[in-house]
């Protein structure tokens, strides 16, 4: 069942394939704004690297999170779904899964490209893909509670990053900072097992606070 | 007691702008707060003046039909 | 004899038992907050490292654990609504939010006024500090989620869902902020130990803390009230209210 929503979400991802183009567009574009604002001085933009690039990640991945239950809510599915037999958290990790295929995984894929545009050294580079790819999960979990706390609300947009900026904090320190622990050639595998921690935490729990944030918005 | 005089109270060892800046402010939020609540429900009475005064038009036009 | 606690549970007889209470924790903050803050600018002695700037301490530390305590509280009220429906609990926790955030605010506030002198810049990334300002935006995505939603039930119900995602998420925010502080120590001056605090100061301050503590009761019960008279005005005990003049 599981496997059955992802692969409807993908489906119905690849049918409209622009809003997968766009968050990676907007990432690609957030992340080479910063050198035009800030000048091309490598040493400054190889320090800013890592905490530009987890910004924009960050921003990419709220983009389209309160797509991930509105279409379906418009058109009735989501309520055929609450009131299936199927556990409806599982549902919710189905459908967040399918989220962060289509948000999460091309921004990981997108990173290195962006590194070397801001010369970073090829190790920095690859803790900063690892940590991407541990850390857009959690993005997408816990973005998953604001999307379906704001379901049908006029200006969810705008509300669901207000609710779920102040959550994506921890792992935003972590993420930046392992990179930057790489390159100052600390050890940085404390930070990502936090991350790891975090994903593990947020794999159990957010799914569950997912589906009783839709009973409560769809009452 | 620590001040001789009044404006050397006021001055505050010379941190006054710092410390009258804040309990300025404090003051402020606390006043503010206490006003918006009594404004909030001053405007709910008068709401519920205006349903007071419709009730007794309607039992007017009870009595007269 | 027994009190049957239930009966302050409906929204009618809480209403007058928080008429009957406000007066009491009000004329109880005025007399605290004289009392604290004569013995703050009276009794303590001046600081011998930070002379007199320190006396914003006795509002700084009282707004910050005021606004961490009430979050706290703002949650376990929204978490007994969610959990017994009790429609009342939740109006409790929309109460408490405005006045959580403004102590957040005055926290900042009065920090960075405090911070001026002692570091030279207003705002300084102190960890403390730090959370203090993503708890003033925790506050603030509880109270707009509210206010987005027009049926009161879904706005408590959401708001509780929130407030409790966001309690659970405080201590995680903290040291994650804390530990931030510490890696990059070279970049900000924090001061970890609280200053030497006289007795007469620690006693000033415990003083204001209460004084905070009975005004923030004081005015949430004020603003609960009103929050039910907005909800309960179809009801029949607002409509006899409403005959001898609103109480």
């Amino acid at each position: 069942m599981l496997v059955w929503i992802i692969k409807r979400d993908l489906l119905l991802a690849v049918r409209r394939r622009s809003d997968v183009l766009i968050t990676l567009f907007f990432f690609v574009i957030v992340v080479s704004l910063f050198p035009l604002s800030v000048g091309p001085e490598m040493n400054l933009l190889r320090t800013m690297a890592p905490g530009v690039v987890w910004v924009a990640a960050l921003l990419a991945s709220m983009l389209s999170l309160n797509r991930m239950f509105s279409n379906d809510y418009q058109d009735g599915t989501l309520e055929q779904m609450m009131i299936s037999p199927q556990s409806l958290s599982l549902l919710v990790l189905g459908k967040t899964f399918a989220h962060w295929l289509v948000s999460g995984l091309p921004l990981v894929l997108m990173a290195p490209v962006l590194g070397i545009q801001y010369d970073l050294p090829s190790d920095a580079l690859s803790v900063l893909v690892i940590s991407l790819l541990i850390g857009t999960p959690v993005l997408s979990l816990i973005g998953a509670i604001g999307a379906a706390l704001t379901l049908g609300l006029r200006g969810g947009g705008v509300l669901v990053s207000l609710l779920v900026l102040p959550l994506y904090i921890p792992i935003l320190i972590f993420g930046s900072g392992a990179v930057e622990a790489n390159m100052a050639g600390i050890d940085f595998a404390a930070h990502l097992s936090l991350i790891g921690a975090f994903l593990l935490v947020s794999l159990v729990f957010a799914p569950w606070v997912t589906a009783w944030s839709l009973r409560v918005s769809l009452e | 007691m620590n001040w001789s005089s009044v404006s050397e109270f006021l001055s505050m060892g010379g941190y006054g702008f710092y410390v009258w800046g804040s309990y300025a402010m404090t003051l402020v939020c606390v006043v503010g707060e206490i006003i918006l609540i009594s404004k909030r429900r001053r405007t709910l009475e008068k709401q519920y003046g205006h349903n007071r005064k419709f009730d007794q038009k309607r039992d007017i036009n009870e009595t007269t039909s | 004899m027994s009190i049957n606690w239930y009966k302050y549970s409906s929204p009618s007889s809480f209403y007058s038992l928080a008429g009957k209470m406000i007066p009491v924790f009000a004329v109880l903050a005025a007399i605290l907050l004289v009392s604290g803050l004569y013995v703050g600018f009276f009794v303590a002695p001046t600081d011998f490292q930070q002379g007199e700037a320190y006396r914003i301490i006795f509002i700084h530390v009282p707004a910050a654990w005021m606004s961490m305590f009430l979050y706290v509280v703002m949650a376990i009220w929204a978490g007994i609504g969610l959990a017994f429906n009790t429609r009342l609990s939740s109006m409790m926790a929309t109460a408490i939010a405005p006045t959580g955030a403004m102590f957040t605010f005055l926290a900042l506030w009065t920090g960075s006024l405090w911070g001026k002198p002692m570091w030279g810049t207003w705002w300084v990334w102190d960890a403390r500090l730090t959370s203090e300002l993503i708890l003033l935006f925790l506050y603030i995505g509880f109270m707009s989620l509210q206010a987005a939603i027009d049926d009161p039930r879904r706005a408590d119900k959401a708001g509780a869902i929130i407030a409790l995602v966001g309690v659970v998420n405080i201590p995680i925010i903290y040291f994650s902020v804390q530990w931030w502080n510490t890696l990059h120590q070279g970049a900000s001056v924090s001061v970890n130990q609280a200053p030497a605090m006289a007795s007469t100061m620690l006693t000033g301050m415990l003083i204001m803390v209460f004084a905070a503590w009975m005004y923030a009761i004081a005015v949430i019960l004020k603003r609960v009230r009103v929050i039910i008279l907005e909800r309960e005005g179809h009801t029949a005990w607002v409509a006899e209210l409403q005959k001898e003049g609103i109480a």
